[in-house]
């Protein structure tokens, strides 16, 4: 077996390329995901949302209209969130309402939402089910946006409010919450609630027990043309799927056009159009889920094991147009087969992608994708692991060896992968806490200071094989790079095999951008073609290129300037989201891949 | 009339009463007409001349009962209707040890119970909903949401244990709840906060056994049972009232029966038993009346009253008119107000005395306005904190609302043991300072056999929150320890808060029968302070839960792949295989002896 491994792996040997097969295989296998026939047609769960229809009755579209106008009055005088006008409206409306002030300091300045300081209250109403005892809850959120949007979800959610206020079949508690600043005050009340400290505390008041599940929503229009699920929360988390079915099957009952990713669905699989918007939608839930941010406020909530979705109102160019009541019949609908559950939503898939709203792609059939590039690690491993413990047979065959009277030391190896991991420590740390210096040498502003240290320090690292080389006593081996090709080989697919078990979309890019050039990395290669293909293969570059497909996508396109200032956008919100919300991506490439690609790098300038 | 068809029936069954057989020895025509005056008028047979009724009480037993209805508008607008019905029972079975056979008002199945488990008192209360101390005050008779049991039983019991078994699994019968599912696993014995509301003074919680089941759901099936155990049942008096479907349409809805001994006189020379059965609801005005507020018994409960039970002493109906006596509009008009300190808040109350003719004219029908309220002295609250199902953190929050007083609080906390306490984390913190308890009973659990019990005398400083808290680690349970709904979650029961609360106003320390039932349910020591018991929000945790659908696949196509695959092959393998010759059947065997003697061939 040895023997056959060593001889095989070779360039221009049938091993080689079966690994070439494999890594294809993933390709297709995962463009095929998209294909129609191939997957499975979404279906209702859970039993308790099921059979039972509920009858939807809101009627009070327009005096959710009116309550809307009063809010956007109240919102612009006291320019901001209208504390005491909400609190009053809630009240009147028969709920119990508290408050919520907090206050944050974010890390750098935000330039895309133009906030530093950030100081804010949330409002929110208890409607307390009657003969409940207080230990189960619902969430309704609607945000205080600045400027003109989401005025309507307020309004509706106050109408809905009254509406619900009258109602005796209510199992659960409702909890309405109008939060200011998005996510930043979405997150504050959520610690507040659960009373953990993430990332800073503001304590609250009013409880209802533990919440099963949260409809977050977004309008700004007085009619609509379609609603658009989003799903995609922090860390790639997505709801149960039965949570996309509930809106779903209402937005079918109600006649409700809907979308995914602000893609209608197409009944014309077979066609190539009929494909290419399939496809099109899933790549962009996968690039959405791999930058493990949140795509709405619903995305803290997955965190606390609390199934959340955001629905937003779309007022497009159709002709067909929805009025607000239509909304509220539907949220009525969704609220009261919540409201119907007698478990936590747990029987559908938490692990899916969507290539349309009726279509599903399960855990079990994504898999595969991941589990063919892995392989080729894992083969390429092996095939260094024989090599190793058989050099008596390399020597016969003549294959080029240096003399060496024993395995590589322990420094060897150990030395790069230190080096390259404190370089990833570098670029975790630095570019926060250096941007004052930075600041105050060159001329830029905070934001990009952070931003553009990150830049420097991972460019930075480009120069350490150099370094590396000169802390070793003598050459490198031939044996000393194998061992450390060996040891990152299985480091990298430990990675990706973990990022892919918990966010699929993060873990099957970066194998799709890593594996093939790290599988084949080693000294003897071409240097300068190979370094190129390798910085051309990192993990910044993978950045860049999903900015890019990512503006294709929603047929925004944009030039290469646009797009390298998006490319530093997404960098510093990523460093934010890490820092605000606790979002793990950026650590993950920092302290993990970034290093992981380092000591390939050092591979490469092995002499 | 119905009046007459019951007073027949008592009659009836004076005739067969062994006691007045023997110290009367017959019954005369004019003690029968003085019953049925008593009966229906208190005063006139008061007026008529002590003598008779004096020998009328050494006569039959002394039993009473009174019944009585306290409305009271709350701040929120809801309206809070509270029943007591009170039966006293003049026997002292466990003193004088002789068997009872005779019951007049008492209801026989609880005395049999009584007797046979040495009972000493009795709690148990049903409730449905939660009690919202923020919005709308203290209620006269707080319980935890689902069913609550305590019960002290006499010292001379042996096994306790057995007896409290056996007691549940009755009672589970009697009121149709499941209170069979009370075993070790969530029954306590609290060493202070749940002292005897009756005579006597036990301190030996030995004899103690508290259990709550926070998931039970109320509805009718044990409203029924509980109204029978009423001496006029649902047909006349203010039981009249007690709807299942009006009830059941509320906020809150909260039944208990509660059975202590107390004294008979003020002296209190006899001991009595004493059952009182209350009825706690609070209608929501908001949903049933579309924002009218304005309400009448008819709209609350769909009957109108037309008389008082003909068995009761007393029967009245209190409508709490302090807040704003001018915002009111209460019809028909009462001339009789009667004043008491509850709860340490002085109250005024129209009284409706049902047992008088004139009370009956129309119905109660008042509009009134909301108000700010008084927050409430003592408040508590309690949460689960953290996320993720490996550990987490329960906070139990206590308010002292009161301006310049601090008191002392007994808290009380029954805990399942598949939430593992961790105890060195507990820490009391009041206005961001330890405050450390001077009482604790930490009893811990032990896996499957018992639960956490924590008791702690914390003092509350003047006008302060105080929050306990202690953190927990979730234990996986056995596969067939989860209940079939596993995801919903495991409730853990309320935690309990007595206090001794400083009262603003002097309270009436004098034990007189005239007091209203809804003020002397708990007896007052001192006059400047009462005694309220606050509970908490039951809390429902998520346990770390497998799933449930994969292991039953896999066992599934184990057992099956066993079976055929494994069992045949095993089959195969250590079975060897014989040509085996059938025996011959008796008669050929026969036929072939006879053969053989013969020298014939034989037959195959």
């Amino acid at each position: 077996m040895g023997l056959f491994m060593q001889h095989l792996c070779e360039p221009d040997t049938l091993c080689h390329h079966f690994l070439m097969v494999c890594y294809l295989a993933a390709i297709v296998w995962f463009m095929g995901l998209a294909f129609e026939p191939f997957t499975l047609r979404t279906y209702m769960s859970e039993n308790a949302m099921g059979s039972t229809m509920v009858e939807e009755r809101f009627s009070s579209g327009e005096r959710a209209l009116s309550l809307a106008k009063e809010f956007d009055a109240h919102k612009r005088k006291a320019g901001g969130m209208p504390m005491e006008w909400l609190v009053k409206a809630m009240q009147a409306r028969g709920l119990e309402v508290f408050t919520q002030s907090f206050s944050r300091k974010l890390p750098f300045p935000d330039e895309n939402k133009e906030r530093y300081m950030v100081r804010g209250t949330n409002v929110y109403g208890i409607l307390r089910a009657p003969r409940a005892p207080r230990t189960e809850a619902l969430v309704i959120t609607a945000p205080c946006s600045p400027g003109n949007s989401n005025n309507q979800a307020v309004g509706l959610l106050l109408a809905l409010a009254q509406y619900f206020r009258n109602q005796i079949f209510w199992a659960k508690d409702i909890i309405f919450l109008v939060n200011e600043h998005d996510l930043i005050g979405m997150q504050a009340w959520l610690e507040g609630y659960h009373h953990t400290n993430i990332t800073g505390y503001s304590p609250l008041q009013g409880r209802a027990g533990s919440i099963q599940a949260a409809l977050s929503l977004e309008l700004s229009s007085d009619v609509i043309t379609s609603l658009d699920l989003i799903l995609e929360g922090l860390n790639g988390q997505l709801p149960n799927l039965d949570l996309a079915n509930l809106f779903y099957a209402f937005c079918q009952k109600l006649g409700v056009l809907c979308t995914i990713q602000g893609k209608l669905q197409r009944n014309d699989w077979d066609t190539a159009e009929g494909y290419t918007h399939a496809a099109q939608t899933m790549m962009l839930m996968v690039l959405k889920q791999a930058c493990g941010r949140s795509w709405g406020d619903h995305g803290l909530f997955l965190r606390y094991h609390i199934e959340a979705a955001s629905i937003r109102g779309i007022n497009g160019f159709r002709h067909y147009k929805m009025d607000v009541a239509t909304i509220g019949r539907l949220l009525e609908g969704m609220v009261r087969k919540l409201n119907n559950l007698l478990e936590r939503l747990h029987q559908s898939y938490f692990f899916y992608l969507l290539p349309s709203l009726s279509r599903f792609v399960s855990i079990g059939y994504y898999m595969p994708a991941f589990g063919l590039l892995a392989v080729i690690l894992l083969l390429r491993a092996l095939d260094l692991w024989v090599n190793l413990g058989a050099p008596a047979l390399e020597a016969v065959d003549g294959v080029t060896e240096a003399e060496q009277p024993s395995g590589p030391g322990v420094l060897t190896v150990l030395t790069p992968v230190v080096i390259s991991h404190l370089t990833g420590v570098a670029l975790y740390l630095l570019p926060v806490h250096l941007q004052e210096m930075a600041v105050e040498h060159f001329p830029v502003s905070e934001t990009e200071a952070v931003v553009l240290t990150a830049v420097a320090i991972y460019t930075a690292g480009l120069a350490l094989p150099h370094n590396t080389q000169r802390l070793l006593s003598g050459e490198g081996t031939e044996q000393g790079w194998k061992v450390l090709k060996l040891t990152a080989l299985l480091y990298l697919a430990v990675l990706l095999g973990c990022t892919a078990l918990i966010n699929f979309s993060l873990g099957f890019i970066l194998a799709v951008t890593l594996v093939p050039i790290t599988a084949s990395m080693t000294p003897h290669m071409p240097k300068a073609l190979s370094a190129l293909a390798m910085v051309l293969l990192s993990p910044a570059f993978t950045i860049l290129y999903c900015v890019f497909i990512y503006q294709e996508l929603i047929e925004a396109p944009v030039s290469v300037s646009e797009g390298w200032m998006l490319f530093l956008s997404v960098i510093s919100q990523g460093i934010l989201d890490h820092a605000l919300y606790g979002s793990l991506v950026y650590p993950l490439l920092a302290l993990f891949i970034y290093p992981c690609w380092l000591m390939f790098w050092n591979i490469l300038f092995w002499s | 009339t119905f009046f007459q068809v019951t007073s027949v029936s008592l009659f009836i069954a004076e005739v067969y009463t062994p006691r007045e057989v023997n110290t009367d020895g017959s019954i005369a025509a004019e003690d029968l007409n003085e019953r049925q005056w008593q009966s229906t008028d208190v005063e006139v047979d008061r007026s008529d001349g002590t003598k008779d009724s004096e020998s009328f009480t050494a006569a039959a037993a002394r039993d009473q009962f009174q019944e009585e209805l306290v409305i009271r508008p709350l701040h929120s607008g809801d309206i809070y209707a509270s029943f007591q019905f009170r039966t006293l029972w003049d026997i002292d079975f466990l003193q004088e040890r002789q068997k009872v056979s005779h019951y007049r008002l008492f209801p026989k199945s609880l005395g049999q119970v009584l007797s046979k488990f040495s009972v000493r008192e009795l709690h148990i209360s049903f409730t449905q909903g939660f009690w919202r101390t923020m919005q709308w005050g203290q209620p006269f008779i707080p319980s935890p949401p689902g069913a609550e049991l305590w019960v002290w039983f006499h010292d001379t019991v042996s096994d306790v244990d057995g007896n409290w078994k056996e007691l549940t699994n009755v009672l589970s019968g009697i009121f149709c709840a499941s209170l069979n599912f009370i075993d070790l696993t969530n029954t306590v014995q609290p060493s202070a906060s749940f002292k005897p509301l009756g005579l006597g003074n036990a301190t030996d919680h030995r004899f103690l056994r508290y259990a709550t089941l926070p998931r039970e759901i109320v509805c009718t099936e044990n409203l029924t049972p509980w109204k029978k155990l009423l001496p006029c049942g649902s047909k006349a008096g203010l039981s009249v009232l007690l709807k299942s479907e009006k009830l059941f349409h509320s906020s809150f809805h909260s039944q208990a029966v509660h059975i202590r001994p107390v004294c008979q006189d003020e002296q209190c020379t006899s001991k009595a038993w004493e059952l009182r059965q209350t009825l706690n609801v609070v209608f929501d005005l908001y949903t049933s009346s579309q924002g009218k507020k304005e309400w009448s018994l008819f709209k609350m409960f769909s009957r109108t009253l037309t008389e008082a039970c003909p068995l009761a002493t007393s029967s009245k109906i209190y409508v709490d008119i302090t807040d704003n006596p001018e915002l009111f509009e209460l019809n028909p008009v009462t001339p009789l107000l009667s004043q008491a300190v509850v709860l340490g808040d002085r109250r005024t109350y129209s009284v409706f005395d049902l047992t008088r003719a004139e009370t009956f004219g129309q119905l109660c029908s008042l509009n009134l306005l909301l108000r700010d309220m008084l927050r409430p002295l003592l408040h508590a609250e309690r949460y689960v904190a953290g996320f993720g199902l490996q550990t987490g953190e329960i906070h139990t929050v206590i308010y002292n609302n009161h301006p310049y007083r601090a008191f002392p609080v007994l808290l009380m906390d029954s805990v399942p043991w598949y939430l593992q306490l961790y105890i060195h984390t507990l820490t009391v913190t009041s206005k961001s300072r330890d405050n450390k308890p001077s009482y604790i009973h930490y009893q811990p659990a032990k896996d499957r056999h018992r639960p956490h019990l924590l008791e702690m005398l914390i003092q509350l400083p003047p006008h302060s929150m105080t929050e306990v808290t202690v953190q927990f680690e979730r234990a996986l349970l056995k596969w067939t320890e989860y209940t079939p709904d596993p995801n919903h979650g495991f409730y853990v029961g309320s935690s309990v808060v007595s206090a001794l609360v400083p009262s603003m106003v002097a309270m009436n320390t004098n034990f007189t029968q005239d007091q209203p039932l809804f003020s002397s349910f708990v007896p007052v020591k001192e006059e400047s302070s009462y005694f309220v018991r606050v509970y908490t929000e039951p809390l429902l945790v998520n346990l770390p839960t497998p799933d449930f659908s994969m292991p039953y696949n896999v066992i599934c196509l184990t057992c099956t792949v066993v079976a055929v695959g494994y069992g045949s092959f095993y089959n195969l393998l250590t079975r060897t295989f014989q040509v085996d010759e059938p025996s011959l059947p008796l008669e050929k065997r026969l036929a072939n002896l006879i053969r053989r003697i013969r020298g014939v061939p034989l037959l195959a």
